[in-house]
């Protein structure tokens, strides 16, 4: 009975969609028909919540009679992977994206009070006409909570690799990234409809790039941090098609977060910035169709269905198509907005986008080039090698210009002035290069240079803000005064820019300076992992809530003192026949002990053994926490109150 | 389910970097190293994209003692390279051949940047387009003001 009450819910949703999409744009000239579609918009979402509900209780209740449950869902499944399964299927995960996607709609109805009436019409109509196609897709074509026509006593469950509490917080805050720049696209729309692109409207659409952008970012990362611990993954980032998927979006989203800037405070790029507001969720779109469609052999591919591929990939042609058609349309006619010098902080912002586009034209046409090979009638293999070469560099160039941007004045600036400012902070750098080229064994070069570039954008970030508040020059009082009366939104850009720096340390240490290490061991064996010693201890067999496995006891020890006793495990799940590892690790200030129980074999002497890799990952929590600090930097962006979400005085 | 049979059952169990197992390890250190700089640029052709250095696959095993072989033997990288894309052709490396046929997938991003600056100069000069006109313009328009005077 929940299942058809869900079902219903979200069939009124789509058809709450339609209305939203058609009062919307009537609303444009008739106010009373805008009040009925921020309603419809509202009801919209709670009617798509309501099917969400009703999949969640399903799943819970372990009803097999819903098809979806009984392929990703098992009575002896802990509760948590129960709940977590609703998104972890092609239909669940669509469903999931439609809540979020008429969620957004709802709050532009609520939350988007200031907006003028008819910008904020037309955008729920954009919207909805979003909803519309998407919703129609998981009715019919994607339906959660279609029933089986014979009811199986036990299900299939979930994918053991999936039953992780990541599963709880990857997908959806992927999902509030992803669907967040639907938001900015029906904007874009909505400008472009209205043929008026200013510094009013990007001041509205800010908020939202910002917070889909900082959701997107925390998405990433708890996805890289999934892959880093779950075997078989390529670790935190291996520039696998699902990977890059994610990543253009993020991307491109940024060059957005940028560009608007300039728009909003220079009246000028406008036509670029719309532009990117339609590139960022075009390529949401496509990550949704290149994951689910199968069309790419990835390490992450779940969910794969090439027959529905194809009607994802109609849905990104329609939307996009007409989108970027109305653009070309329109886009001649938008005021080319304010000149600037070629030394100028538009100039550098136009670099910055530049450097993020060809870099997303990279990651793009990598990822698609096996597919245009294969139709061409070879097949070629694009993996990371390339990506490292080519990627690496544009993002350097990008990253090593960027601490002038900040310190840079609009319209007519002074670049070796920003770079004379900037004196302390190259100084630093170069010296924590300097020494860890000195210091950090084997001695690498190419990767002293990259932590240089680390603590470069550490320190020229943190540069701007001791020339903001006069540090070191004015007496205490005024930095005071100075440092209290920044607004959060510099605050946010600092510590979004301080963050990358964070995680180009990480990257750069731990890729070059991780240490390897295998041992077929029997209980009580020893293994040298650089500064550590791994014996060990004991394996024994456990057995879980709805697996098997055989359990590891490994103490970690460094110069005789033990500092951490792991319990890495194989485990065996009975429900679809399939292995996992469970990986330890162990936490040392930034580093981490990686460790693996792997095959068991015979020793030297005939006694059983076990394979055991150690991993030392030097400053890797680094990788994670870099990101966390730029998302952080978006929402502290995000509360400013200049910043709120459709706050504008003038129009 | 007994110990043992749990066992059996974890034999096929996936692994992480497959190729460090000690067991098919090179007795020379720096030729097992190159070795595996290598394995990270062969894609395991069964998998799902997957390098030979991470998969426990039985090709992946295959492909590592062919790779591990060669390099014992004194080969190069190139020889290596070419002895396995004579194979098994170009999709087994990761790392596309820069040749004519790929030149659009290397050339891409350095021509990305290269159009991108040509636009921002395009939209420097605009402004130039409104700067007062300079002595020499300023007797070229009087010149042809006078043209069109009767």
């Amino acid at each position: 009975m929940t299942a058809e009450l869900g079902a219903f819910a979200l069939v009124l949703a789509l058809a709450l969609s339609l209305a939203q999409a058609v009062l919307g744009f009537a609303g444009v000239r008739r106010p009373a028909l805008a009040g009925a579609g921020e309603g419809a918009a509202a009801a919209a979402f709670i009617g798509v919540a309501g099917a969400f509900a009703a999949v969640v209780t399903a799943f819970v209740t372990s009803d097999f009679s819903l098809a979806n449950v009984a392929a990703h869902s098992h009575t002896a499944k802990p509760l948590l992977y129960k709940v977590s399964a609703a998104w972890g299927s092609h239909e669940g995960s669509m469903l999931f994206w439609c809540m979020i996607l008429t969620g957004y709609g709802a709050a532009v109805a609520v939350f988007g009070r200031g907006l003028p009436a008819r910008l904020k019409s037309r955008v729920l109509g954009v919207q909805g006409l979003l909803g519309v196609l998407f919703l129609a897709y998981t009715v019919f074509a994607s339906n959660p909570l279609a029933r089986l026509a014979e009811v199986p006593v036990e299900g299939r469950s979930l994918n053991p690799l999936l039953q992780d509490p990541a599963l709880a917080f990857h997908p959806p805050m992927l999902y509030l990234g992803y669907v967040g720049f639907s938001v900015v696209f029906s904007f874009a729309v909505a400008a472009l409809i209205e043929g008026r692109v200013d510094a009013a409207w990007a001041r509205w659409v800010r908020p939202w790039t910002l917070a889909a952008w900082s959701m997107l970012t925390l998405g990433i990362t708890l996805g890289a941090f999934w892959a880093y611990y779950e075997l078989g993954w390529g670790g935190w980032w291996g520039w696998d098609p699902v990977e890059n998927a994610s990543f253009m979006p993020w991307l491109v989203g940024t060059a957005l977060l940028h560009s608007a800037i300039v728009t909003e405070k220079r009246g000028a790029l406008s036509g670029w910035t719309v532009f990117l507001a339609l590139a960022a969720f075009t390529f949401s779109m496509l990550g949704a169709f290149l994951v689910r469609s199968g069309v790419l052999t990835s390490v992450h591919a779940f969910a794969v269905d090439p027959s529905r591929g194809v009607l994802l990939l109609s849905i990104l042609g329609l939307s996009s198509g007409a989108a970027f058609s109305l653009f070309a349309w329109r886009a001649p006619a938008l005021s080319p907005g304010g000149v600037f010098a070629p030394a100028s902080r538009e100039s550098l912002i136009v670099i910055n986008n530049i450097l993020l586009t060809a870099a997303t034209a990279t990651v793009l046409l990598g990822t698609l080039y096996p597919l245009i090979t294969e139709a061409f009638g070879t097949t070629t293999s694009v993996g990371a090698p390339y990506f490292n070469l080519t990627f690496v560099p544009l993002l350097c160039l990008a990253l090593l210009v960027l601490p002038l941007g900040p310190l840079t004045a609009w319209k007519r600036g002074d670049i070796a002035g920003a770079a004379d400012r900037l004196k302390i902070a190259a100084g630093l750098a170069v010296l924590g290069g300097v020494a860890a080229f000195g210091i950090v064994s084997p001695r690498k070069a190419l990767a002293s240079a990259g932590l240089a570039l680390g603590f470069w954008l550490i320190a020229g970030s943190l540069a701007e803000v001791v020339e903001r508040v006069r540090a070191f020059r004015a007496p205490w009082p005024e930095v005071r005064r100075r440092l209290t009366g920044l607004p959060r939104g510099a605050w946010g850009m600092t510590l979004a820019h301080a963050g990358m720096g964070v995680m180009v340390l990480g990257a750069c240490f731990e890729t070059s300076w991780k240490v390897e290490a295998a041992e077929a061991l029997p209980v009580g064996g020893q293994l040298r992992l650089g500064a550590y010693e791994l014996t060990l201890k004991d394996v024994g067999t456990i057995d879980g809530t709805n697996y098997l496995a055989e359990r590891g006891q490994v103490t970690v020890t460094r110069g005789g003192r033990t500092v951490c006793a792991m319990t890495p495990e194989r485990r065996f799940y009975p429900a679809g026949r399939q292995n996992t590892s469970e990986v330890a690790l162990c936490n040392r200030g930034l580093d981490q002990v990686y460790v693996v129980l792997g095959e068991r074999r015979a020793g030297p002497a005939g006694e059983p053994a076990w394979l055991v890799r150690g991993y030392f990952n030097p400053w890797v929590q680094l990788i994670f926490l870099g990101p966390v600090l730029m998302a952080l930097g978006g929402l502290l962006s995000l509360s400013d109150r200049r910043l709120r979400f459709a706050v504008g005085k003038t129009a | 389910m007994s110990a043992r049979s749990l066992i059996v059952a974890l034999l096929a169990v996936l692994t992480m970097a497959a190729a460090s197992d000690p067991s098919e390890r090179l007795p020379d250190p720096a030729q097992e190293a190159r070795a595996r700089t290598l394995f990270r640029e062969v894609r395991c052709l069964v998998c799902q994209n997957e390098s030979i250095d991470d998969s426990d696959s039985e090709l992946a095993g295959d492909l590592r003692r062919v790779v591990r072989e060669q390099v014992a033997a004194g080969r190069s990288d190139g020889q290596v390279k070419a002895f396995l894309t004579d194979r098994y052709g170009p999709y087994v490396l990761l790392k596309p051949a820069f040749d004519v046929a790929n030149a659009a997938l290397w050339l891409t991003p350095i021509l990305a940047v290269l159009a991108g600056l040509a636009l921002l100069m395009a939209r420097w000069r605009r402004r130039d387009g409104a700067r007062p006109l300079d002595t020499d313009e300023e007797t070229r328009l009087a010149a042809l003001l006078d043209d069109e005077a009767p």
